[in-house]
């Protein structure tokens, strides 16, 4: 995992191994600068010599100058550093997301990976500072401040073997314990996460069943469990702090007592002495720095775990790697023994030994219940999914010999769950085909139905839409979802539900414009609505992943139950409203 | 920034603005110093003696710090330098300092632990007591309140703003008054010590707390920028996740990396800045106490060589120990200005949600109760549930009056808006009779689902009135008058829980026989039956286990077994394909029987045997009547139902 993750340092490795250099040098003279401290003392003021004094003054402000300098560049390498692994980070996943096939789609929810792209990266950005910064800091300032206190003294040095020792086990065990609740703490705080999003979401069934009182119990109860851990886990944490106090003071004591002795016996100067002090602040503050970063870097590692996956993760539909089919001949497709399964363990079939052959140029229905199958057979004309077995082709060649981008301009697909973006409403259309002409434009919204709503925008073609276009109606954003997809010119239109919005009427002009204008391309179109398809060449008839019949309008209502029976419901008692 | 790390909670977790946020140094909001202060009442008034308690803690901590520091003067002029001087040392008096000394430590360590635990409860006890409350309070809000915002938004109250309150009440508040303990007990001492070297000081200090204020604000400026551009990639990136799939059909991929490339690269550059900033602040501080270190260093030398005889080395040296325990928490509260900053903002959208007016029953004074009849046939109040339903009137004298629930709605010139100034139902005339199937028709937008959310007061209306059983409904409890209608609503929500429970939603005391029978009524209970532990299959709110139809089918089921006396189903069975819904129609339709009810629905076979059917253009009614009736007029209706035909 790591090895993924620290790949994406990419450029910056420079100032990633820049920072703790500086860093160390900064350190370095923050353990000497209590050293010549204590020169000033011992040999100015207890020496009374002032020259000593300004010597040494000198001399240290000159280290602090130094140290200064450094602090600033390991900042800025830090800074830049972190950053620039952050920008890595969140390219390198957006780079490959744009790989990933539907199914890898299907795998992350779209708000897991907008996490992972937003929060995750901030804190593992975060953590890569502090790891450069502090963790380079922290040991060896423990290590200097330790090596300095021997070389002044060794016996005093004893004493801090001793409180090392008793300081480190015990927040050994501290912090194991933390680690451990706060990842329930997290948990729980999902817990609280979810009722609260839950009843925002569904406030109108709450309000409805009037069940206040029931959700602020629900949530009570949530908030209760994570009060208690939270604060369990806090108490835990909170014996940090007298812990180190108790070891800090008793090495104070414990110094003055031996380092009494010492001075008086002549084997320790005053300045000496102080400067151990000193030492054994920097020690214990390193020390509880060094239990914090643990701390904070095992947190952070679920956000590292969780980008990783997606930085893993290998798109399973590629461009074939030598002798792509250069272009798709014509609309013609073919499903020879085709079966596929959403879920690789394969125990359940979406769809099951479908063969079909559509001739280049005709109109094809597919109709059938819901989970039948249907969308799932127009995804794999696009290779949107591949088949788990026997072959699809289009233009008589397989799919999976095309490069996705050829395959993909040929075969336009208006899919079920739709989007428009944000942007005029001619940069929308513009996605089918970029150097499109407004009169093109226009063109493809007059099939589509679309150019009298979009005349009546304040702006037309201009106007501004909105993410997910929602100034616009669910039927008008339809409309202009198809005609985004004939500028494309594809040989072959794949209408997947995609007039469900729309009212009969305008339905059947749509369809009539399709037949009228867009000749020569072969059309399937995906629908729950019969009066849709009732004039296609053809008509697949779909139930449980299987076709159960084919054929014209007219045959079918003599040979298929499922469709005459579908028929007869939606004519005589079914016309839709809306 | 590397300083605080002491901060070890889950906060910034979950959102953009928590995660990137933490480093914003934002300009305190309008109001900030009211909220601020709203803040600390509050938690004053509940946790008074606790933190009576915390601040004596404090206090005494400070002090034993100071203490200890102090004692490093006495142990070099006090003990150590006689006993240099003398020539038969004796250790016995250091011992017993020694010994005092711990004593006194002792007592810090004891406070120190005593001020977390206290802490704890109070900054623990008052962000569960605010998220109760914030969802107490939510929950009684207008529909209003939720349409004006986005959920993410109001989530985000409950996952960052609550979180930075825990910081800035469980840290940022005590430390800053401990700061302040040690900023005055140290000046003082130091005084003590040597006024020529506290005044070197202070004025040096001084100047470390402009050059961290000006450094602050240079990196606020590019925080600012880089929030700019952090929300810009944000967006980006959320709203071409969200139409991935379109960007692969039509071969977008390549276009949509560069535009993210160069947000990205932007981002990355106003972020570098604004961290470059930000990481100076630390070393320049220390190095600067280095300054002063040195400065009063050669300064007390001076004087101490001098010769005027008022600092000894001890002193000087206590003094140097000093500067430290000084100029530390002057920097630390110069630091914290930017979380205290961020949390009030927190605070006040807090504050906001529980500033809402929430939906009141002022002019309520009837309640809806079981009902049961004598032998003699007036009708009195059940204690159980019997299946029938009375309104009874408080009349304010202590009498009561019971009238039977029929289920009558009359709506008598209803105008309304969800926008002031943009009405959307003008002018609505609607008379029923108990036990009517009313059907709604008319093209998206009409106001259909309006007209359902006026009854149930999901909404006021703003002109007109409207009667059930001859009762102004603003004059029923609004819990009750919600009771008394069963509603599926167009979207089905359903909630994480077993099958069982989200059945039970609207009435938790059903049994499973009641749950079970009420499945079967609209066929669900094959299905549910197949799922993997049946009735006590665990769902997902997000849906994942069932499709939309199955999900609607419960729904379906959920409001059967509440069993309120009056129906309103709004689009119920738009995901349901046609033969299902086929099926479930006699479950409805026995669902209805008996009962009021109000049926949108887009297909006819759900709404040809109403008893009156409205069709609704524009906000207004355009037709009434019974199918046959609207069928013989040949208007609009005609016009629908024909549309197939031509």
């Amino acid at each position: 995992m790591f090895k993924i993750l620290f790949k994406q340092i990419g450029r910056f490795k420079a100032a990633t191994a820049l920072t703790p250099v500086f860093t160390a040098l900064e350190v370095l003279m923050g353990v000497l600068i209590p050293y010549v401290t204590a020169w000033i003392i011992d040999r100015g003021v207890l020496g009374h010599d002032l020259g000593a004094v300004y010597r040494y003054g000198g001399l240290l402000l000159a280290l602090a100058a130094v140290s200064t300098l450094m602090g600033v560049l390991a900042g800025r390498f830090s800074a830049l550093a972190s950053t620039g692994f952050g920008s890595n980070l969140r390219e390198a996943m957006f780079r490959n997301i744009q790989t990933f096939s539907f199914t890898n789609i299907d795998k992350f929810s779209t708000s897991g990976l907008v996490t992972r792209m937003t929060t995750d990266v901030s804190n593992l950005q975060n953590a890569f500072q502090m790891l450069l910064r502090v963790s380079v800091r922290a040991p060896l300032n423990l290590v200097t401040s330790v090596l300095m206190c021997l070389f002044i003294s060794k016996e005093v040095s004893l004493v801090f073997v001793v409180a090392l020792a008793i300081l480190g086990v015990s927040l050994f065990f501290i912090i194991r314990k933390t680690v451990r609740l706060f990842s329930q703490v997290f948990e729980r705080y999902d817990d609280v996460n979810r009722v609260v999003q839950e009843n925002v979401a569904a406030i109108r069934v709450v309000k409805a069943f009037v069940r206040e009182e029931h959700e602020n119990r629900k949530f009570g109860r949530a908030v209760e469990q994570l009060y208690r851990l939270f604060v369990r886990t806090e108490r835990l944490q909170a014996l940090n702090h007298p812990l180190m106090m108790l070891v800090v003071y008793g090495c104070i004591i414990a110094i003055s007592w031996i380092g009494a002795h010492l001075v008086v016996g002549g084997t320790m100067t005053t300045g000496q002495l102080t400067s151990l002090f000193a030492y054994v602040m920097t020690i214990m503050m390193s020390l509880m720095m060094l239990s914090m970063i643990f701390v904070q870097l095992t947190m952070s590692a679920a956000s590292a775990r969780r980008i990783a996956e997606v930085l893993d993760e290998r798109a399973d539909i590629a461009d074939p790697v030598e002798g792509a089919v250069a272009e798709v001949a014509d609309g013609s497709i073919d499903f020879n023994d085709v079966s596929f399964t959403y879920n690789k363990e394969g125990s359940e079939m979406a769809i099951s030994h479908i063969d079909l052959h559509i001739a280049s140029g005709s109109m094809v229905g597919v109709m059938g219940p819901t989970g039948c199958g249907k969308s799932t057979l127009a995804a794999l004309i696009a290779r949107l999914y591949d088949a788990s077995e026997g072959v699809v082709s289009v233009g008589g060649a397989d799919v999976r010999r095309y490069r996705l981008e050829t395959l993909r301009d040929a075969v336009s697909m208006v899919l079920q769950k739709n989007v428009l973006f944000s942007g005029t409403v001619l940069d929308n259309l513009r996605w089918g085909r970029d150097d499109a002409t407004r009169e093109e434009c226009m063109k493809a919204c007059d099939i589509a139905c679309a150019t009298e709503f979009v005349e009546q925008l304040p702006e037309g073609l201009d106007t501004h839409l909105e993410q997910g276009a929602t100034n616009l109606s669910g039927g008008q954003r339809q409309r202009l979802c198809i005609a985004r997809a004939l500028l494309k010119r594809p040989q072959v239109l794949i209408l997947d539900d995609s007039t469900s919005a729309c009212d009969t009427a305008t339905d059947a002009h749509i369809r009539r414009a399709l037949a009228r204008e867009v000749s020569g391309v072969t059309k399937v179109i995906v629908s729950q609505r019969l009066s849709s398809i009732v004039d296609a060449d053809m008509i697949v008839v779909m139930e449980s992943g299987r076709i159960v019949a084919t054929g014209r309008h007219e045959e079918l209502l003599e040979q298929c139950a499922l469709y005459r029976e579908t028929w007869e419901m939606q004519t005589q008692a079914d016309p839709d409203f809306d | 920034m590397a300083g605080p790390m002491m901060n070890m909670g889950p906060g910034g977790r979950g959102g953009g603005r928590g995660g990137a946020g933490r480093h914003q140094r934002a300009k305190l909001p309008e109001g900030g110093k009211q909220t601020a202060w709203r803040l600390i009442k509050l938690v004053l008034s509940r946790y008074k003696w606790s933190l009576l308690v915390v601040a004596l803690c404090i206090v005494v901590t400070s002090v034993t710090t100071l203490a200890s520091t102090l004692f490093t003067r006495s142990l070099i002029d006090d003990y150590i330098l006689p006993l240099q001087s003398s020539g038969n040392p004796s250790f016995g008096p250091l011992a017993t300092a020694l010994l005092k000394l711990g004593g006194v430590l002792a007592v810090g360590i004891v406070c120190a632990y005593l001020n977390s635990m206290l802490m704890i409860n109070v900054s623990q006890g008052m962000l569960k007591r605010l998220r109760l409350e914030l969802f107490e309070h939510m929950d009684q809000l207008p529909l209003r309140f939720f349409d004006s915002r986005a959920h993410g938004d109001v989530m985000s109250v409950y996952t960052n703003d609550v979180d930075t309150l825990r910081q800035s009440i469980s840290q940022s508040l005590p430390n800053a008054f401990s700061s302040l303990i040690t900023i005055v007990a140290t000046l003082s001492s130091m005084v003590v010590l040597s006024w020529q070297l506290t005044l070197l000081t202070v004025a040096m200090t001084g100047v470390m707390v402009v050059v961290t204020r000006w450094l602050g604000n240079i990196s606020a400026r590019h925080f600012t920028a880089q929030q700019a551009s952090l929300g810009a990639m944000n967006g980006y990136v959320e709203e071409m996740l969200t139409g991935l799939k379109v960007v692969k059909t039509f071969n977008h991929e390549r276009r949509a990396i560069e535009e993210f490339s160069s947000l990205n690269a932007s981002l990355r550059e106003s972020a570098c800045k604004a961290n470059q900033v930000a990481n100076v602040v630390m070393p320049v501080n220390g190095n600067l106490s280095n300054l002063i270190y040195v400065l009063c260093a050669a300064v007390g030398a001076m004087i101490a060589l001098g010769g005027e005889g008022t600092l000894t080395v001890g002193t000087i040296v206590s003094f140097l120990t000093l500067i430290k325990n000084f100029t530390q928490p002057v920097s630390q509260i110069s630091q914290q200005v930017n979380s205290v900053i961020m949390s009030v903002a927190g605070a006040s959208r807090v504050f906001d949600i529980l500033d809402q007016e929430v939906e009141e029953d002022r002019a309520a004074c009837v309640t809806l109760v079981n009902a049961d009849t004598t032998e003699d046939g007036t009708l009195v109040e059940s204690e159980s549930r019997t299946g029938r339903w009375a309104w009874k009137r408080d009349n304010g004298d202590g009498t009561f009056t019971l009238t039977p629930q029929r289920g009558e709605v009359d709506f008598a010139g209803v105008d309304f808006g969800y926008v002031a100034g943009k009405i959307v139902l003008h002018g609505i005339e609607l008379d029923t009779e108990a036990g009517q199937k009313v059907a709604i028709v008319g093209g998206t937008g009409a106001g259909k689902t309006t007209i359902t959310n006026l009854i149930n007061r999901f909404y006021d209306i703003q002109q007109g009135q409207i009667l059930y059983d001859g009762i102004d409904i603003t004059h029923i409890y609004r819990g009750d008058l919600r009771r008394s209608l069963g509603m599926v609503l167009q979207e089905t929500y359903l909630f994480s829980g077993t099958v069982l429970e989200n059945l039970r939603y609207g009435r938790q005391e059903a049994t499973l026989h009641e749950c079970i029978a009420a499945a079967k009524l609209v066929h669900a209970h094959d299905f549910i039956s197949r799922l993997p532990h049946g009735y006590f299959t665990r769902i997902d709110a997000s849906g994942g286990n069932l499709s939309q139809g199955e999900r609607q089918l419960i729904a379906i089921a959920r409001a059967a077994v509440a069993g309120a006396p009056a129906m309103i189903l709004d689009e119920a069975t738009s995901s349901i394909d046609t033969r299902t819904e086929r099926l479930i129609q006699q479950g409805m339709d026995s669902l209805m029987e008996g009962r009021s009810s109000f049926v949108i629905a887009h297909r006819l076979s759900t709404v040809r045997n109403a008893d009156i059917i409205i069709v609704l253009e524009r906000g207004r009614i355009i037709e009434r009547g019974s199918h046959d009736e609207l069928m013989a007029l040949g208007g609009k209706y005609h016009e629908l139902y024909s549309g197939l035909e031509r």
